[in-house]
């Protein structure tokens, strides 16, 4: 342990210290605070819905807050007639059940699994009408016209989304999520739903032709490969300017003080 | 070294030139200019090299680039876009990225050379103003280098612009309503640069020029001059042992610094390759074509415009309306006042510090940041306001990255922006005072040795031992301001003609500021003061060569 106490002395050694001590309460945070956003894209099956499991089911997670016949409480809207779109939207996405109300649910972990979350979703629809979960041609990527769909992207989403899906800052604590976990599925309930704080986007607003355009071009923007190397999180200057300071200028600095320390000096009576 | 007659081959180069030209002595004293060793020298150097690369990949992006708006349908490589319509500058640019070969590379090199280039001119520029060394005989200098520094600006501005993606529009849709926001003349201001409505066909070609031809023509003159004013007055060096004001000690550019000055071009260009091969600037495609319907989040100018997009973004939305104009504040001021505020403080201070200080002597010994408080403190809140500004303009992607309300982003940068460099200001002036009173205690009492002795009383106390000369040299190389002439009163009472008036209030003000909270270094001293700033001028006689300013100064050392 003599190192220690011959490094210690060293003018860099408080600098050492606290990067120590900062890098290991980063790394211990990361590991110690729950990740609720994690979450498992949920493959859609269609499948014939059973209402009453649906409904038992609803009784159990939901009726706290939505009401015994999800007719909305003080804590949270009515369910009547949001269809079931809405229903595959939230739940699968893990929204619903929600852990607590902040100023916008996160996403997380999903709890019901895909055949519960069909169930829950046929009894809500059973109490009155709404869009319905979209069909797997209605959402296939692969025959949407990706270049439309970047059009109509940064004219109707990207303000919030941002140019490449990565999500951005919205007013009063709310956010517009960033694009990458969600489904084909789920991005087309949202536009058809317009949950939290998303706005509604009929089919005549945005055909289901150019809904299934604009999950083209999300999917295929969020696939694609950053030409450039490291997309640096796809946010644009910031991340750039941060980059250009922190690692730019910070190397060719180092690179001057290297060029210009002086060699090590011999002790005097030597 | 600097006595020794260089090689054959330099030699007959420079006899070639001479016997056409009649150069060597000019050469010859030139190729001895001395740059000191410490790294902070070195940062107007990035800039330097940043400027080469630039124009390097500038002329190679300039070989496919067409600064067009005729408006063309996409039919390049990157399906995403394909069939979509868009401008020829767009268009271009896509094709550079992904049909030309290293196209995309040189791009990127292009755009971080851009990002560091202004990076390295405003450290390079911090280190001048905390080390003071714009003080006589370096003003213009500086005054140039202010020049240099607002032009990359806008040069930057100009280059974001260009390819008429969805970002760069953005910025010029700014530009277009700060032009707008000046009063009487925004209007015409705005049409006469545009050729008439936004985004229209003229203004993309017009910037190109602009970009390409005439700024960077009066940056290469202002390097130019920089430079040249550099090597005639030599460099300025940090307080230390030998060192005086009539020396600079370092190495001699022929030929050690040439070859480490070449060593960190490689350096800088390996910098800024690597940035260019393995991170993403400025990737277009993902933006799309700029329409003026369209918008994204995280809508930011390159880091440079960040405080002037943090200014917009924190002010209230104010307007008046007067005899049925509007004059927008929400605009005008952001865009003028803090910009006006730094570059104008900075191009007057060199002048307002010698007229409060009364300190018209030449200055080449460089001052520690500690040693010249208020000056310190000023800068850091200059540097205060500035960072808070560069950090509000990207508030959407802190609130959102952080997991904070947007609003109250701006909100706290309102007051911030006020509050934060008074702050600094007072927290910077203690901070030097309390290392001068660190430098005063160390000559005082020496330096803690490590070793702890018990004494008989069973006290135990740390031996000091005195700091080493090297270390002395440093600490008392602090030169004092110089008594202001000014007096307040001449011996009948009557205040002095220049101490009157609200100037003369100012200046004696001003002087107080400069000079108060000063801590003697040589107070306490053992009487003798070994390194007064002209002791050792004549030391090394070998070195000091008679002759131009910058050549008497010079002294190396191997």
């Amino acid at each position: 342990m003599k190192w220690i106490t011959a490094w210690r002395r060293r003018p860099w050694a408080g600098y050492a210290v606290v990067l120590a001590a900062l890098a290991i309460i980063g790394v211990a945070y990361a590991g110690v605070s729950p990740r609720t956003d994690r979450a498992q894209a949920a493959a859609a099956a269609a499948s014939d819905q059973d209402v009453a499991k649906g409904k038992q089911l609803f009784n159990q997670a939901c009726s706290s807050c939505h009401g015994a016949n999800a007719e909305g409480t003080k804590n949270a809207p009515s369910l009547i007639g949001v269809g079931a779109a809405s229903v595959d939207f939230q739940v699968s996405t893990g929204r619903m059940p929600a852990m607590n109300l902040g100023a916008q649910i996160p996403r997380k972990k999903p709890v019901f699994n895909e055949e519960q979350t069909r169930q829950i979703a046929a009894y809500i629809a059973s109490l009155g009408g709404g869009p319905a979960i979209p069909s797997k041609d209605q959402v296939d990527p692969a025959s949407g016209d990706a270049a439309m769909g970047g059009k109509l992207f940064r004219a109707n989403c990207a303000q919030c989304h941002n140019f490449a899906g990565s999500g951005g800052a919205l007013t009063g604590g709310k956010y517009a999520p960033p694009l990458d976990k969600a489904t084909p599925e789920q991005i087309y309930e949202a536009m058809l739903t317009g949950p939290q704080a998303m706005p509604v986007f009929n089919d005549t607003t945005l055909t289901p032709a150019q809904k299934r355009a604009i999950i083209a071009y999300v999917t295929q923007t969020r696939s694609e490969p950053n030409p450039g190397g490291n997309g640096l999180g796809r946010v644009g200057p910031v991340a750039e300017g941060l980059a250009g300071w922190l690692v730019g200028l910070g190397l060719i600095v180092i690179a001057a003080m290297w060029i210009t320390a002086r060699k090590p000096k011999k002790k005097h009576n030597v | 070294m600097t006595t020794q007659a260089p090689p054959k081959a330099v030699d007959g180069a420079i006899g070639f030139l001479d016997e056409r030209f009649g150069t060597a002595g000019f050469l010859r004293g030139k190729m001895k200019k001395v740059f000191p060793d410490h790294w902070s020298f070195m940062l107007g150097e990035i800039a330097l090299y940043s400027f080469i690369i630039l124009l390097a990949t500038g002329t190679f992006l300039t070989l496919w680039f067409k600064p067009s708006m005729s408006e063309v349908v996409y039919n390049g490589h990157y399906t995403k876009l394909y069939g979509v319509h868009m401008s020829e500058a767009y268009n271009s640019t896509l094709r550079i990225s992904f049909d030309v070969r290293g196209g995309l590379l040189m791009r990127q090199i292009h755009h971080w050379a851009a990002v560091l280039f202004v990076a390295s001119l405003t450290v390079h520029m911090l280190r001048v103003f905390f080390t003071g060394a714009y003080r006589k005989p370096r003003e213009v200098n500086w005054l140039i280098g202010l020049g240099l520094f607002t032009l990359a600006l806008l040069e930057g501005l100009f280059g974001y612009s260009l390819p008429d993606d969805l970002l760069s529009g953005t910025g010029l849709r700014i530009t277009q309503g700060v032009m707008q926001s000046i009063p009487l003349v925004g209007t015409y201001l705005f049409y006469f640069a545009f050729g008439g409505d936004f985004p229209g066909h003229d203004f993309i070609p017009r910037l190109y020029t602009v970009h390409v031809l005439l700024i960077p023509g009066i940056l290469l003159a202002l390097v130019g001059a920089h430079f040249m004013i550099l090597w005639h007055q030599g460099h300025t060096q940090f307080p230390g042992k030998n060192r005086a004001e009539k020396n600079v000690i370092g190495k001699p550019f022929y030929p050690v610094f040439m070859i480490k000055a070449g060593a960190f071009f490689m350096f800088t260009f390996a910098v800024i390759a690597l940035l260019g091969t393995f991170a993403q600037i400025n990737p277009i495609w993902l933006f799309g074509p700029y329409t003026p319907d369209a918008i994204t989040a995280g809508s930011q100018p390159d880091y440079y415009m960040g405080f002037l997009e943090g200014a917009l973004r924190i002010m209230p939305n104010w307007e008046t309306n007067l005899w049925g104009h509007t004059v927008s504040w929400n605009v005008l001021v952001p865009a003028l006042v803090p910009l006006g505020l730094i570059m104008t403080g900075a191009a007057l201070w060199p002048f307002i510090e010698q007229w409060a200080t009364g300190d018209k002597r030449i200055h080449h010994i460089a001052d520690r940041p500690r040693n010249a408080p208020f000056r310190t403190a000023v800068g850091m809140t200059a540097v205060t306001f500035y960072g808070l500004l560069w950090l509000a303009g990207g508030n959407d992607v802190i609130a959102d990255k952080f997991h904070v309300s947007l609003y109250a982003t701006t909100w706290f940068f309102r007051v911030a922006v006020f509050v934060g460099p008074a702050i600094a200001y007072f927290v910077t002036k203690r901070i030097c005072l309390g290392l001068q009173n660190k430098d005063a205690d160390i000559l005082h009492h020496g330096v803690e040795s490590g070793v702890i002795m018990r004494l008989p009383s069973g006290e135990f106390i740390e031996v000091h031992e005195p700091a080493r000369d090297e270390d002395k040299a440093v600490l008392t190389g602090k030169v004092p301001l110089p008594e202001l002439a000014i007096e307040d009163e001449d011996e009948n009472g009557i205040p002095s003609p220049s101490a009157r008036g609200p100037l003369g209030k100012l200046r004696k003000n001003l002087n107080q500021a400069f000079t108060a909270d000063d801590v003697p270094v040589n107070g306490h001293d053992e009487g003798h003061d070994d390194t007064g700033p002209h002791a050792e001028e004549d030391l090394q006689p070998g070195g000091v060569e008679p002759g131009g300013t910058g050549g008497s100064r010079a002294i190396s050392h191997h």
